[in-house]
């Protein structure tokens, strides 16, 4: 049993509250990943179920108990710190063992459990090394190690990748990938890369300002945003945002452009909104996916692009804002070009330009 | 004539060369020459008696001498060891204190302000056997009738020293040690809160190894002052009672300036440097291996 329950957690230094009464309830071995830009509370919640800060409100269940006040070594978790933190005096095998020796377990239970661990992390030929002597890859796994040789109820990562370098993050996000599978467990995961957090999670929480903005599985929540917020956090490019005013059932751009409501869309006439489309869904005619049912066209100046060999990133101007487009089978373009672009209505977005909330029909 | 041409390394590392030659090389030669003469400085011309290596040779064979040396090498090691302990203790309280750390931590210098002459003179006043402030407040609490002779007793005398002794150090033990706990990094710590480390487990396995090379720095410098003692012990028992705190440097100070006989002194003070350059590299092995340990390269 390794649910994990928020009810009501708030949070605040003094008078100022960072946590804003968040509910999440947490399967059993299910990987989730709070994400969402610096300062949104994501880590300081992680911290609170770790127990490293007390919580001000609310309460949080790992497995059917309240660990409230528990001190961090009785609620069975384990973390990996951002920063490793690995104890610099000890080698990798002491490093790895340390908290079954401080649990007082027979020897031979440890050294089984070490050389397991060490086994599934590939750290067998560094366990007598100090992590002075280590590269900030196998520092990580060292971290990961110690993190599952107790088999916690529950795992917490914070930030456990963005020290690396960028070709390393994406191996050690396959490994953490390789290790849930191998390890089934639940795990509380807490990053500011929607990449990651697209990559790794079961199911995404998605946070801003200590409130949580939506929870929902990764294609949930890039194919259905709630707000324009998490609309443009997740998904790479971010989405493109246009200003409008409803009219006759079509958008009306502030350049006189209109596109039609997108399916699934509902807004009152006059109703100001914001047109949301990602670049995978604006394409240079000739240059896109067989046309869909619902389809618009529009015209744009070219003012930049960005070739990525299979793709090319279009960077155009409409109704005084950038459009991100992208093109397929690219050919060159000259900046400046005037080009039609067709629009997947069916995977467009649309909200209210004042609270940012989709206008779901 | 032709000028003499030196080489510009020469003539730019003279000055050095020259300060360094007056400052030490001179002394230290003139003294390990004298060591070697029956040098009085009541009679300037026995500088010139060379008499080998006899003053060694006596030194070695004085039980008052090596009587001092023990009691230094005592000295040392209980003092070192309670300051040790103490300013730990004082460190890990004073890191506590959330308000008023800045009043405090200045506070606990000022012991270290005062001349050691000084701190001698208190303490010799503190536990003077009729008008001392201890055995006034001892009997004045009825805790005992009679008038201690803490200065006057052989034991008590040192206990005395090694009470002033701690009094005036503790502080930079103290304050090495708080140096240490701010730069302990906060992640293992959490880390060790986690890993289900107690708060005792968490200092024994965490805090303690971080601040192991801060405690042996201190060791080094503290065992150079307290290998050197002089002033303190000179003002409170000058030695006495009976040569019952006589250290080594009392010992080379009465016999180079009061009995004169400075070429005996040298050699005394020769034999005693060891002392101080054996703890010295004794602490700086222990820094270095702490360090290492550390990881954080030698």
């Amino acid at each position: 049993m390794a649910q994990v329950h928020l009810r009501d957690v708030v949070k605040n230094y003094g008078p100022l509250e960072v946590v804003h009464s968040i509910n999440l309830d947490i399967a059993d071995n299910e990987f989730v990943v709070l994400v969402g830009p610096s300062g949104c509370g994501k880590s300081t919640t992680l911290r609170m179920i770790a127990g490293l800060e007390e919580i001000s409100g609310g309460e949080i269940f790992i497995g059917d108990n309240v660990v409230n006040d528990l001190p961090p070594r009785e609620r069975n978790i384990s973390m990996v710190f951002q920063n490793y933190a690995l104890y610099p005096h000890m080698t990798v095998r002491e490093n790895l063992g340390f908290s079954l020796k401080i649990a007082k377990r027979p020897q031979a239970e440890i050294d089984k459990a070490v050389d397991e661990a060490a086994e599934i992390l590939s750290l067998t030929p560094l366990l007598d090394r100090k992590p002075g002597a280590l590269s900030g890859g196998q520092r990580q796994r060292v971290a990961m190690g110690r993190a599952i040789v107790r088999h916690p109820d529950v795992f917490l990562f914070d930030e456990p990748l963005s020290n690396l370098d960028a070709k390393l993050r994406t191996q050690m996000r396959v490994e953490i990938k390789k290790l849930h599978q191998k390890v089934r467990s639940t795990i509380v995961y807490v990053t500011h890369d929607q990449v990651e957090a697209m990559t790794l999670a079961d199911r995404i929480v998605i946070m801003r300002d200590g409130h949580i903005e939506q929870i929902g599985t990764p294609l949930d929540v890039f194919e259905n945003p709630v707000n324009t917020f998490v609309a443009t956090f997740i998904g790479s490019p971010p989405m493109n945002l246009l200003n409008g005013v409803v009219r006759d059932g079509a958008v009306v751009l502030e350049d006189g452009t209109t596109v039609p409501v997108p399916p699934g869309y509902q807004a009152r006439e006059g109703q100001a909104v914001q047109l949301g489309m990602r670049a995978d869904n604006v394409m240079p005619v000739g240059h896109s996916l067989p046309p869909t049912e619902h389809m618009a066209q529009i015209e744009m100046d070219v003012n930049l692009t960005e070739p990525l060999g299979t793709e090319t990133l279009l960077f155009a101007e409409l109704a005084g804002a950038e459009v991100q487009a992208k093109m397929l089978n690219p050919r060159p373009v000259e900046a400046g070009e005037r080009m039609t672009f067709q629009v997947m209505l069916d995977k467009c977005h649309l909200f209210d330009a004042e609270s940012g909330a989709a206008l779901r029909g | 004539m032709k000028s003499l041409k030196l080489p510009p390394w020469l003539v730019l590392l003279l000055p050095a060369i020259i300060i360094l030659a007056a400052v030490v090389l001179i002394p230290l030669v003139l003294s390990l020459y004298s060591s070697f003469t029956a040098y009085k400085l009541t009679r300037p011309d026995s500088l010139y008696r060379w008499i080998g290596t006899f003053n060694y040779e006596k030194a070695i064979g004085d039980a008052k001498f090596w009587a001092a040396f023990g009691r230094t090498v005592l000295l040392l090691t209980v003092a070192l060891n309670l300051e040790m302990l103490f300013g730990l203790g004082l460190a890990l309280m004073v890191s506590k204190v959330t308000r008023g750390q800045r009043a405090l931590r200045t506070m606990m210098m000022f012991p270290m302000m005062f001349s050691p002459i000084l701190v001698g003179f208190q303490f010799k006043f503190i536990f003077n056997d009729n008008v001392g402030l201890v055995n006034n407040a001892l009997q004045s609490l009825g805790i005992t009738d009679q008038a201690i002779p803490w200065l006057v007793d052989g034991n008590l005398a040192m206990f005395s020293i090694i009470f002033a002794e701690v009094w005036t150090a503790t502080s930079v033990f103290a304050i090495l040690i708080l140096a240490g706990l701010y730069a302990i990094p906060k992640d293992p710590l959490e880390a060790a809160k986690v890993d289900g480390c107690t708060a005792w487990q968490s200092f024994r396995y965490v805090t303690l190894p971080f601040l192991m090379p801060f405690i042996y720095i201190a060791m080094a410098i503290r065992s150079l002052d307290v290998a050197r003692a002089y002033d303190i012990v000179q003002i409170m028992t000058n030695g006495g009672p009976a040569r019952r705190t006589e250290l080594l440097w009392t010992l080379i100070g009465r016999t180079g300036y009061v009995d004169a006989r400075m070429g005996y002194a040298n050699a005394m003070g020769y034999i005693s440097i060891f002392l101080a350059i054996f703890f010295t590299v004794f602490f700086f092995r222990k820094l270095t291996a702490a360090r290492a340990e550390l990881g954080m390269g030698v």
